[in-house]
Formats: C-alpha cells, structure tokens, sequence
C-alpha cells in the first residue's frame, strides 16, 4: 500500500531520484488512474480555490450563532495602524487564518485541509508567502502536494477527524502539513520536513477538541491560528538544523494513541471542555430555544 | 490509503465536512436514484444530524443536494428559498433509528411523475457518505464509483442478464451486490463501476425482462 510511513516516503526519494512532491503526486496518478498532468492541473485548482478562500472574506457576515465573524478584519486594521508584536509575515499568517475559518464558519467556500474545521491553516501559511513575491504558484502547488502526502500517511496511521482523534488529529493534522510544506517552499531537505512534521505535531498533542454548542465555530476559528503559527515555528526550527528527537512515524503513531485515550468528552462531542463551561452551557440552550422557535 | 484529494480537499461550502458536504451528496444521491427531480421531500435526521444539524446547515445542505447542487455550490446556504422557487416541498422531522451511523439521514422523496424513493444514507467523514437502505432494503455503496441501481424480480438469470449488458459496452465493474427482502419478492441490484455506463446500455437494461426500473448515479467530475 502507498504513503503508509514517512520513511516509506523518504525511501521512494531515495530510490527513484525524485523529490518528495514527486512521490505524491505519482501515488496519485497510480491510485486514481489519471495522467500526471490531469493530477497537477486538480492541485493547481484546489490552491486557486484556497485564494478565492482568502479574496472573497468579507468581514460582515456572522455565523449562525453570531459568535463567528469580522475579526480577521481586526487584525488587519490593527496591523494597518502600527507595528505588531510577531512582524509582518505572522501579522498576516494571523488574519489569514482567521478570515477562512470565518468563513467556513459562516458557510461560505473553502477547502477541508484535511477538514473544514481546520481549513484556514495551510492557506495561512501559504497565500501571504505567494503575495509577498518571489514564490512561483508552481511550487506552491509542489508544496501541497508535500502537504497531502504528509497528511494521507497521518490519516492513515492516526487520524485526521476531532470525533476519533480530537483537534490534535485535525488542528495537529494541519500544522503539520503545513510545516512540511513550508520547509518544501524554502527549499529544505526531505528529513527536514520529517522533523517538522514531528515537531508541529508534538507541540498540539492532546489538544482536545471541544466545540461550543457542537458548532464548527468557537474555539475552532481561533485554534486555526495557533495550527499556523506552530507551522510556521516548526518550519523554521527544522530549516534551523533543529531536529526532533522522536522519529516523526512514532510521533504519528503516538498522536493516534493519544486519540484513541481521549474521554469521548473531548471528541467532537460538545459534552467536555470548553463546550462544557457556564458560558458554552449557555450558547447551547440559546441555539436549541431558537430550533424550537424556527420548527413552530 | 485515502485519496490525497480527501486529504486537500474537497472544495466545500462550510462548516463541516460530515455534517455539509456530506449532507449535500446524500441529497445530492436521492435525486439521482429517484431520476427525477423531487416535488416533495419528507426528512428524518438521527443522531448528530438532529442534535448539531441545523447549527451545520445539514438542513440546507440536503435540500440543496435535492436540488442537484454539490458540496461546493455557493447557492446551499440559500437552498430553502430556491427550492419554494423550484416547486420542492420539504419537511424535517427527528428519528430515532437502531445502529445506525450517527450522522444519519432518512430522505422520501417523491416526484412530479409518481416515483417515489425512500434513501438512508450516514455521512461517514471528510464529505464521504454510504448509501444503507433503499426502499427498507438493505445495500451499501458510496458515490465512489458510478453506480447503477437496477430493481428487477428475484428469477434466475437476471443478474446475468444485466451484467452482459454492461459486458458488451466494456463497463469494468468494480463491486457489486444483489438484495432482496424475502425469496421471489423484488430485488435490488447495485453494480458500482470504473467506467461510466453508455447511455444506450442504460436503456436497454431498462427494457430487459423482469427489470422494474433503473437508475444511475455518475461519480463528481473532478
């Protein structure tokens, strides 16, 4: 079976004198029984739809509950009117993340990477790299397909669902695709994104996931945020010389069992956390009154 | 291993894979089988479906898939008042079903014509759904592959019939599976396949002894 292990990956490179994008997209064009350029053109179109993502934000619309909404505007006015504290990429990589996960919050078009809750994280590292120039769109496409491959070994060794694996499994996922991307990007070598991946990994595991209200919404718009900017700290580190101590598999593997031993409270449920606290207790009964109310 | 394509992707209307995109396909799915557009749709939610739907859109999302729209389609959050436009009367309503899938949706749906389908179906993760009844009779397929639904009489000789069919036309099939609810009573064919099914084969599958109907349903394009 294809892209079961990282060192799978890292033994294809190796073997076929290829690049690990490469690799990928080869699994790809095995798998779906398509033409190498019919898969570019597919990565092509899924990156082209992640900027729409970001083009088409628009600070005035709410979510459902109305708790979602306008702050990645903030951001951006903040960093309009002065110098902010991370500087100018991760002002950016912020606001980024937090405009598309309004927006799938708010039911407009993104694309789940690898879920819709987790949508805004590998966009925010990605479209302010693409718009401060020098980065070709064809490797960034390279760097997705670097992104997906990351993802497909951890799907299939852990998990990518908050129901089975908690937020590590699908924030954790994301942060982790995108470190690996980004070190792609900056030209680092195939065992650097392997510590990348490790190390953005490590650093949410455990993290439970735990909506308000059961909605894709609070805390999910916000932990976008953090799943970026521990990419972009990961990435960085590993193009550093910064190694992970544990080998990434057993990092993946370790994020699955860690999955697989969180209450079911914290899984998706909206039973624990912060889903559980007076203030989520109270967005809940709001919502179920206002079912109520749209049902008579 | 999942298609890298699941992994980034798909592209969707939010908020939720399962509980949107999903949602969209398994109305999306109903259409098809029923072969016409519905004019009236009568939905259960279970599980998750009924307690966090509405918040998702599940709601929306399954009328719009009655509509014809997929899971990218800019129109789900406005579906309610495309479909009063498009003539689609709809009603929800909350089930409580034995060992199914959490995220659950049971669609009757009717058409202008008389047809009439009744389709659960669970929206498994990542957008990705399974079809587990029609019409009470128990199958299991995904939208993965295209997929033909043959209605036909439980005699001898009929799958084989339809199997030619698609033989000659050099339609590979992928999985396939016959149902039924009691001997002798209506079976249910499901043939998933590689290839897309010539609209000419489809015709005379239709038109084969003992056949009662067919539909089929085409796998997104990319």
């Amino acid at each position: 079976m294809a892209l079961d292990s990282m060192q799978e990956i890292f033994d294809k490179i190796q073997a076929g004198q290829k690049p690990f994008w490469q690799v990928v997209r080869d699994t790809d064009v095995e798998e779906r029984q398509v033409t190498a350029e019919a898969s570019f053109r597919k990565m092509h179109a899924t990156w082209r739809a992640m900027v729409e993502s970001v083009d088409t934000y628009r600070a005035d619309r709410r979510s459902v509950s109305g708790l979602v909404g306008g702050d990645a505007q903030k951001m951006w006015d903040y960093a309009a009117g002065q110098e902010t504290l991370c500087g100018p990429y991760l002002q950016e990589v912020i606001a980024t993340a937090l405009c598309v996960a309004e927006s799938n919050a708010c039911m407009h078009r993104i694309v789940a990477a690898p879920t819709a809750g987790a949508c805004g994280v590998l966009p925010a590292v990605l479209v302010p790299l693409y718009r401060r120039g020098g980065v070709e769109e064809d490797a960034i496409v390279r760097a997705l397909y670097v992104a997906a491959g990351i993802g497909a070994v951890i799907g299939y060794r852990a998990s990518i669902s908050g129901a089975s694996g908690g937020c590590q499994a699908e924030v954790g996922t994301a942060a982790a695709m995108a470190a690996g991307a980004l070190v792609d990007l900056r030209g680092g070598t195939p065992e650097q994104i392997g510590h990348a991946v490790a190390m953005a990994l490590k650093n949410l595991l455990g993290l439970a996931c735990d909506p308000v209200a059961g909605l894709v919404e609070v805390p999910c718009v916000k932990r976008n945020v953090i799943g970026a900017v521990n990419a972009v700290s990961a990435a960085d580190m590993a193009l550093a010389g910064i190694e992970s101590r544990v080998p990434v598999d057993q990092v993946i593997d370790c994020m699955g069992d860690v999955g697989r031993r969180l209450p079911v409270e914290l899984r998706e449920t909206a039973l624990g956390g912060l889903a559980a606290t007076p203030f989520g207790q109270s967005v809940k009964a709001r919502q179920e009154e206002r079912h109520r109310g749209e049902l008579r | 291993m999942l298609d890298i394509f699941d992994i980034l992707g798909p592209v969707m209307v939010g908020p939720s894979s399962s509980h949107t995109a999903g949602a969209v396909r398994i109305g999306r799915m109903a259409r098809t089988l029923l072969g016409a557009a519905p004019v009236r749709a009568d939905i259960g939610l279970h599980g998750s479906f009924a307690d966090t739907g509405q918040g998702h859109g599940t709601d929306r999302a399954l009328v719009a898939g009655l509509l014809g729209m997929k899971p990218d389609d800019l129109g789900i959050p406005e579906s309610f008042e495309i479909a009063v436009g498009q003539g689609l009367e709809f009603r929800f309503h909350t089930i409580h079903l034995r060992d199914a899938h959490p995220n659950t949706a049971v669609l009757a749906v009717e058409s202008a014509d008389g047809r009439k389908l009744v389709l659960q179906a669970a929206s498994t993760g990542g957008g990705r759904i399974r079809v587990d009844q029609l019409d009470g009779v128990d199958v299991s397929f995904t939208g993965i592959f295209n997929t033909l639904v043959v209605r036909h009489q439980d005699v001898a000789g009929e799958l084989s019939r339809i199997l030619n069919e698609l033989s000659v036309s050099g339609v590979n099939i992928a999985n396939m599976s016959l149902n039924r609810d009691r001997r002798g009573g209506d079976a249910l064919t499901v043939v998933e396949t590689d290839q897309k099914i010539p609209q000419d084969a489809l015709e005379r599958i239709r038109v084969l002894y003992g056949v009662l109907g067919a539909t089929y349903y085409e796998k997104e394009e990319d």
